[in-house]
C-alpha cells in the first residue's frame, strides 16, 4: 500500500524555488534512499515532509495515508506517525531527555487513543530501547541533547525513532559527523527497527551509509528533481562516477 | 523564516485570572498623604501612641528623600497625593471574632481566587492570613498554631496583643529611612501578617499570607514581620493578585525577617499582581523592601520568589548575615511578558565569619517585557571565610524583550570566594520545532522549555506552590508562541 505520495513538489526558501517538481511514491516496509550533490534541495525536502515553517509549497501535493500532509501541524504529523531524525538534534537546557521524550510519547498515545504511560513504565519502555543503540543510562537523565557529542545526538534522535515507533522515518543526514564505530550502531540500530509497515526514506550525500542500511530504493536528487531512480547499484556508480553526469543530463 | 518572528510574537497575550471586582462598601480615607492622614490611620488601628511617633518620624524622613532613579525600569512620576493611603471593608468594625462574622463577600474572592479560608476546606497543613486591601480580614488555625506556641495574626493585632515584640523588632532590619519606599510605608502602613516562633519550635505548618488588592485608587503598604527565635523553624508562603484596572496602582510593602541561633526560616512568594494589558495600561507598580537578617549563629534564611505580575517589579530580598556560620539564600524566577519591567535581586551582605550565600535567578522576558537581574554581594571586613555562588540565567522569547544583568561584588577580605555565574539564551524556533516534531503542541513545547529553565528554583517552593507556579507560568505565558 502506498504510505507517502509526493506528485509534483515545488517548494520555496525566501522566495527561492528549491524543490522543482519532485515526485515520489514510497510504500510501507521499504527503505529509500534520496541522495544528491549538496544544495540539490535533500534537506529541503525533509522540512516540508516534517512541517518546518519558512517552507513555502509553490505547487504539488503530498499525501501520506491518505491524508493530506501539508495542511497538518508539525505535531499533527508526528502523532500521525511522521518521524524526522535532524540532522542537526537541538539543544534543550534544563529539560530532561526523558521527560520530553515521554510527554511526546504520551501525546501521541493520547491521539491514538491509547492510555498515556506512567513513570515507572515508561522508565521500563526507554531503559530496553536505549539498548538499540547502545546508549548509556546517563544520558536519559540529561537534559535534551545538551553537551552530547555529534554521535551521541544521532544516537539519541534514533532512540526517539525507537521510543516513538513512527509509521514513515525520514533520517537527514544521520551519518555526517559520525565516525565508523558510531555510524555502525546508529546503522544496526535503525537496521533493527526496519518493519513491514514502517517506511524509511535516508536522505544522505555518501552512500557509505548504505553499505549498513540497505535501501530498496536509490534516488538521485538534482536541480529540485529526481533525475534517476534505481536499486543499491546505482549508489555504487555514484560513488565511482560523481554527480556531475547526473547534472548534465538534469540540465 | 519571516513568519517565525510573528508567531513568537503572537504566543505572546495572556489572560489574568484574578482581575474582577469585589463589590464590598469600604471606608476609604480621601486622596493625599500629610500627617493629618498618618494621624488618622494610626487612630484607626487604635494604636499606641509610641508607634504614631515613629510613622510620623518616618514620614519626616519620607519627605526628605527622593524616589530611586537608577532601577533600569521607566515610569511617569507617581503622585503620591493622588492615592488613598487607608481603604479598608466596612462590614468589620473590631475585626471579625471568627469566619462566621467575614463579610460572605470577602470569603467568594478568596475562594474565587482558589484560597478557600473554612477551615475543613483548607489544605491541611497550612494556615492563612488574607488581607483585603489595607487590613486582615481572617487568619486561619489560630488556635492549633498557638498550642505550639506561635504567634501568627495581622500586624495591626500584634500591635494590639503583643506591642513589646512589635516594638522590639519592628523596624530593626529596615530601619525607617533605609529608602525612599521603604520610608513611605513605616509612615502608612496598614497592615500585613505578623510571626513569632518561639524558642525551639518548629512550626508545625506552612504559615501564608494572602494579599488582595481590590478597592480603586488606592495603595498598598502592608508590613510583615517574621521573628524565629533560637532553634526555630518556619515556612511561609505570600500570595498576591490584583483587579484589573486602567491605572496604575502602588504596592509598597516591607518585610523584615529576623532569625536567631540555629534558627531558619523559608519566606516563598508567588507574585502575581495584575501586569497591565497588552498596552501596558494599568497593572500594579510593585516596590518592595525585604530583608532578613541572620542575627543568630548557624541561622539561615532563604528567599524564593516567583515574579509573573506587576506592571513594574522593584524588590531584592536580602539576607544580612551577622552571625557566624549563617547561610542566606535567593532563589528567584522573574517573569517579564507585553510591557512588563521587572528590577529584581538581592543584597546577600556578609558580615559574620564563614558565612555563605547562594543566589539563582532566572529571568524570562516575553513580548515587550525587560527584565534586570541587579545584585549586591558584599563580604566585609571581618567576614573571614564568607562564600557566595551566583548564578544568574536569562531566557528570552521573541525578538522585542530585554534581559539585563546588574551583578554587584564587593570584597574587603582577602578569605572571600566570590563566585559569579552568568547566560543568556533564548527560545529559538528550532528547539520549539523540534519539540513539535516529535508530536508536542507549541503551548507544551514552551511550557516545558521554560519550566526547564525554572527548574532549580521551583524544587525550593513548597509542593502546593510549586505546582501553582507552574500553572501560574503557563498562564502567563500563555499566548506567547502561536
Amino acid at each position: 500500500m502506498t504510505m507517502l505520495s509526493i506528485r509534483n513538489l515545488h517548494a520555496a526558501v525566501e522566495g527561492k524555488a528549491i524543490l522543482k517538481g519532485l515526485s515520489l511514491e514510497v510504500m510501507a516496509g521499504e527503505v529509500h534512499a534520496i541522495m544528491g550533490p549538496n544544495g540539490s534541495g535533500k534537506s529541503t525536502l525533509a522540512h516540508v515532509l516534517s512541517g518546518r515553517e519558512g517552507y513555502e509549497v509553490t505547487e504539488g501535493s503530498i499525501v501520506f495515508e491518505g491524508k493530506d500532509l501539508l495542511a497538518m501541524s508539525p505535531e499533527e504529523r508526528a502523532r500521525d506517525g511522521v518521524f524526522l531524525a535532524f540532522q542537526y538534534p537541538v539543544e534543550i537546557p534544563g529539560v530532561n531527555n526523558v521527560y520530553m521524550l515521554k510527554a511526546a510519547l504520551n501525546a501521541i498515545r493520547r491521539h491514538r487513543g491509547e492510555p498515556e504511560l506512567d513513570a515507572v513504565d515508561f522508565l521500563r519502555l526507554i531503559k530496553e530501547k536505549a539498548m538499540l543503540v547502545q546508549m548509556d543510562e546517563r544520558f536519559l537523565s540529561r537534559a535534551v541533547n545538551e553537551g552530547f557529542s555529534g554521535g551521541e545526538k544521532k544516537r539519541n534522535e534514533i532512540l526517539q525513532m525507537a521510543v516513538l515507533e513512527p509509521k514513515l522515518a525520514l533520517l537527514d543526514e544521520t551519518d555526517s559527523g559520525l565516525d565508523i564505530d558510531a555510524l555502525r550502531v546508529v546503522a544496526n540500530g535503525v537496521n533493527q527497527l526496519r518493519r513491514s509497515d514502517r517506511a524509511i526514506v535516508m536522505i544522505t550525500h555518501y552512500q557509505r551509509l548504505l553499505e549498513h542500511i540497505v535501501p530498496d530504493f536509490v534516488h538521485v536528487l538534482a536541480g529540485g528533481r529526481i533525475v534517476r531512480s534505481g536499486g543499491r547499484d546505482l549508489a555504487v556508480t555514484l560513488e565511482e562516477r560523481g554527480y556531475d553526469w547526473l547534472k548534465e543530463e538534469a540540465a | 523564516m519571516a513568519t517565525s518572528a510573528n508567531d513568537v510574537e503572537a504566543l505572546i497575550s495572556k489572560g489574568y485570572k484574578a482581575g474582577f471586582i469585589t463589590e464590598v462598601e469600604s471606608d476609604t480615607a480621601p486622596p493625599g498623604l500629610n500627617e493629618d492622614v498618618i494621624r488618622l490611620i494610626s487612630s484607626k488601628k487604635n494604636e499606641p501612641e509610641w508607634l504614631l511617633e515613629w510613622r510620623l518620624g518616618a514620614f519626616r524622613q519620607w519627605l526628605k528623600k527622593e524616589a530611586p532613579r537608577w532601577a533600569h525600569v521607566r515610569h511617569q512620576p507617581i503622585d503620591y497625593q493622588a492615592i488613598s493611603y487607608y481603604s479598608a471593608p466596612k462590614s468589620r468594625k473590631d475585626g471579625p471574632k471568627s469566619l462566621d462574622e467575614v463579610d460572605p463577600k470577602l470569603l467568594e474572592t478568596y475562594e474565587k481566587l482558589g484560597i478557600p479560608l473554612r477551615e475543613r476546606e483548607i489544605l491541611a497543613g497550612v494556615a492563612v492570613d488574607a488581607v483585603f486591601d489595607s487590613v486582615s480580614v481572617a487568619t486561619t488555625f489560630r488556635e492549633k498554631l498557638a498550642e505550639a506556641g506561635v504567634i501568627f495574626c495581622s500586624f495591626s493585632e500584634a500591635v494590639q496583643n503583643h506591642p513589646e515584640l512589635v516594638r522590639k523588632y519592628l523596624g530593626s532590619v529596615v530601619p525607617v529611612a533605609d529608602n525612599f519606599y521603604a520610608a513611605l510605608n513605616s509612615a502608612v502602613f496598614s497592615d500585613g501578617s505578623f510571626c513569632y516562633i518561639p524558642k525551639g519550635v518548629r512550626c508545625p505548618m506552612e504559615l501564608s499570607t494572602y494579599f488582595r488588592i481590590n478597592a480603586a485608587k488606592t495603595g498598598q503598604f502592608e508590613r510583615t514581620l517574621i521573628v524565629a527565635e533560637e532553634g526555630s523553624y518556619v515556612s511561609y508562603l505570600e500570595g498576591c493578585t490584583a483587579p484589573m484596572r486602567d491605572e496604575n496602582q502602588l504596592h509598597a510593602a516591607v518585610v523584615e525577617l529576623v532569625a536567631m541561633k540555629d534558627a531558619r526560616i523559608k519566606y516563598s512568594t508567588v507574585q502575581n499582581w495584575y501586569p497591565g494589558d497588552e498596552e501596558g495600561r494599568g497593572g500594579i507598580y510593585n516596590f518592595v523592601t525585604k530583608r532578613g537578617e541572620c542575627r543568630g549563629e548557624n541561622s539561615q534564611i532563604s528567599w524564593t520568589q516567583v515574579e509573573t505580575g506587576s506592571a513594574i517589579t522593584w524588590k531584592y530580598p536580602s539576607c544580612v548575615l551577622t552571625g557566624d556560620n549563617s547561610t542566606g539564600e535567593f532563589y528567584s524566577v522573574a517573569l517579564t511578558n507585553n510591557c512588563q519591567q521587572a528590577d529584581t535581586g538581592t543584597k546577600m551582605i556578609h558580615i559574620g565569619r564563614n558565612t555563605r550565600s547562594t543566589i539563582i535567578s532566572k529571568g524570562i522576558s516575553a513580548g515587550r517585557g525587560q527584565n534586570a537581574y541587579r545584585g549586591l554581594v558584599k563580604v566585609t571586613k571581618g567576614a573571614d571565610n564568607a562564600r557566595n555562588y551566583t548564578q544568574c540565567d536569562s531566557l528570552l522569547i521573541g525578538p522585542k524583550c530585554g534581559a539585563h544583568t546588574f551583578p554587584y561584588i564587593e570584597v574587603k577580605n582577602p578569605t572571600a570566594r566570590v563566585e559569579h555565574e552568568a547566560t543568556t539564551s533564548k527560545v529559538s524556533e528550532d528547539q520549539l520545532f523540534y519539540c513539535r516534531s516529535r508530536g508536542i503542541s507549541r503551548e507544551d513545547a514552551l511550557n516545558m522549555i521554560v519550566n526547564g529553565f525554572c527548574r532549580e528554583v521551583f524544587k525550593e517552593l513548597p509542593m502546593e506552590f510549586a505546582v501553582e507556579a507552574q500553572k501560574l507560568l503557563g498562564v502567563s505565558l500563555e499566548g506567547a508562541v502561536g
